[in-house]
């Protein structure tokens, strides 16, 4: 172990490290993985100075409490988080977006996301982890990548392999912006339901339920009817498609999906509004709205230009 | 051949090979696979071949649906690589510890115990697919007579090893995991190894399987010798 660490005090209830993701495995059953909120991630990378493709350690809810040991080193948290930063027994509040720099002893108290369920927290360094097929994303179902594949546990301790040497403090102003509705493209089995469960679909809210995790988003709402089948012969899932089993309640796919299902596709999450949807909490009311392909790729197109402008303004 | 091609969500293709589960339509679907794996074109991220399609995703932020379309319509799938598949024999057990839905099977099959591993053991399955969990086997077809529907309920855990039925298929499960296949017996082999990155499942797309029937006694000493 190097001379610079973390020790979890609190390891918070679903605490990983991730990064980019892993690609081209879904064939074996392996899906992408990687920070949920993809924006966020890169965002607390830049303020630390790191490449932008470093690990960060990832929490939801109830964030971890950390203890650092070593040489100076910088931190940022990104997110919607309330967190405290105890510097030789002095206790200061946190605000995200922002760059710290900690020294031997000092702790990181991450309380919570507020109304939102992603933060990120990024070191300025590198991290000692495992990496599984170039990434050290955490897959808890299939126990894959850094950690053994599990979430971070109390008394852990977690070595820097390095520590930057540019330890210049930077700031941004950035403010997650909430989305009114959730744009989709139609999913390949839209025609399986009726034309009420179709209206039903573009018009009424439905509530993200508390059964939603990495692998998946539950939402409840008026029973959406199936007048076709309500399986399909298994095949490949994608993030964002919506699926709609014979209970009536849409299932989202996210980062950590099974990579084959067999229920029909009703919808497919627009790329543009996958970083924001993942951050709707348990009973956050969601609506969606029809866009055509080529619209969603104009949209994605613009909000990469955003992410790229923000990132150059770090 | 492929069908039709539509998007799935604004990055992905969804390649229809027709509706039918077959090998000839299967072995067409991974052919496919295997050529646009092997040529690596810019921007595709992931494949995922089944039964009868084929979902090829890629990085919105470096190619879009009518250039990854452009491009699969125009490759030759026809003379590519050879598929290169193998047969596998699995170890499996059928000892009551193992088979907890053989009473199930034996009255919705209405057959014995000991017809249902005749017909289920020795007999090649062709494997369609992998995935769901990381590594597990979608093999076919079983007969006709061995066609047993999932359980109302799913099982919340599903023990690692356990081989199951439903439909047509038989399956593996690679991990602990919730699921709804009748469960028949239980393998001692590691099906999924994710500490060889470049293999590591046992069983892929197009290969043979045959289950072996192994006692208690060998299951129990299986991982020793």
């Amino acid at each position: 172990m190097s001379n610079n660490y973390l020790d979890i005090i609190r390891p918070g209830i679903n605490t990983t490290f991730q990064d980019k993701g892993r690609d081209y495995l879904y064939h074996i059953g392996i899906p992408f993985s990687g920070a949920m909120d993809n924006r966020n991630y890169l965002i607390a990378n830049k303020l630390v100075n790191n490449n932008l493709e470093s690990a960060v350690i990832e929490f939801a809810y109830q964030g971890p409490h950390i203890k650092y040991s070593g040489e100076k080193i910088n931190c940022a948290i990104t997110g919607d988080v309330i967190f405290s930063i105890k510097k030789k027994g002095t206790e200061i509040e946190g605000n995200c977006y922002e760059s710290y720099q900690i020294e031997n002893g000092d702790e990181i108290n991450i309380i919570s996301t507020n109304k939102s369920v992603y933060g990120y927290l990024a070191l300025g360094g590198e991290l000692d982890l495992k990496f599984q097929w170039n990434s050290c994303s955490i897959n808890t179902k299939a126990n894959i990548g850094s950690n053994n594949g599990k979430k971070l546990d109390v008394g852990q301790r977690i070595g820097l392999k390095k520590i930057n040497s540019n330890k210049d403090i930077k700031k941004t102003n950035y403010i997650n912006t909430k989305i009114e509705n959730i744009r989709v493209i139609k999913g390949t089995n839209f025609d399986y339901f009726s034309e009420e469960g179709k209206k039903i679909f573009y018009e009424k809210e439905f509530k993200v339920s508390k059964l939603s995790d990495r692998m998946g988003m539950r939402l409840e709402g008026l029973k959406i009817d199936n007048i076709v089948n309500t399986n399909i012969k298994s095949e490949g899932l994608i993030k964002g498609v919506i699926q709609v089993p014979a209970d009536g309640n849409p299932i989202i796919m996210l980062s950590d999906h099974g990579t084959i299902g067999g229920y029909p596709k009703i919808g497919v999450v627009a790329s543009v509004d996958y970083d924001r949807l993942v951050q709707m909490s348990p009973g956050s009311k969601i609506k969606f709205k029809e866009i055509n392909l080529s619209d969603a790729e104009i949209l994605f197109k613009l909000y990469e230009m955003e992410t790229q402008n923000l990132l150059s303004q770090i | 051949m492929i069908k039709n091609i539509s998007n799935l969500g604004d990055a992905a293709l969804y390649c229809d090979f027709g509706s039918e589960v077959n090998k000839s339509i299967n072995s067409q679907v991974i052919k496919y696979f295997k050529t646009i794996k092997e040529k690596k074109f810019e921007g595709i991220n992931n494949l995922t071949p089944s039964y009868n399609k084929l979902i090829i995703s890629y990085d919105l932020k470096k190619t879009n649906f009518k250039e990854v379309k452009n491009y699969v319509e125009n490759i030759d799938a026809e003379d590519s690589l050879n598929i290169n598949s193998k047969k596998l024999e699995i170890p499996v057990c059928c000892h009551e510890n193992f088979s907890m839905d053989m009473k199930r099977l034996e009255e919705i099959l209405k057959l014995s115990r000991k017809r249902i591993l005749e017909n289920f053991l020795n007999k090649e399955y062709f494997c369609y697919m992998t995935g769901f969990i990381a590594g597990m086997p979608f093999l076919g077809d079983l007969d006709e007579n061995m066609r047993a529907q999932r359980l109302e309920t799913p099982r919340v855990k599903v023990p690692k090893g356990s081989v199951a039925l439903t439909e047509q298929f038989a399956n593996i499960y690679t991990f602990e995991s919730p699921g709804g296949w009748n469960i028949l017996g239980n393998t001692p082999l590691e099906v999924f190894d994710s500490s060889k990155e470049d293999k590591p499942n046992l069983i892929s797309p197009g290969d043979t399987v045959i289950f072996k029937e192994i006692t208690l006694d060998q299951y129990k000493n299986y991982n020793e010798q």
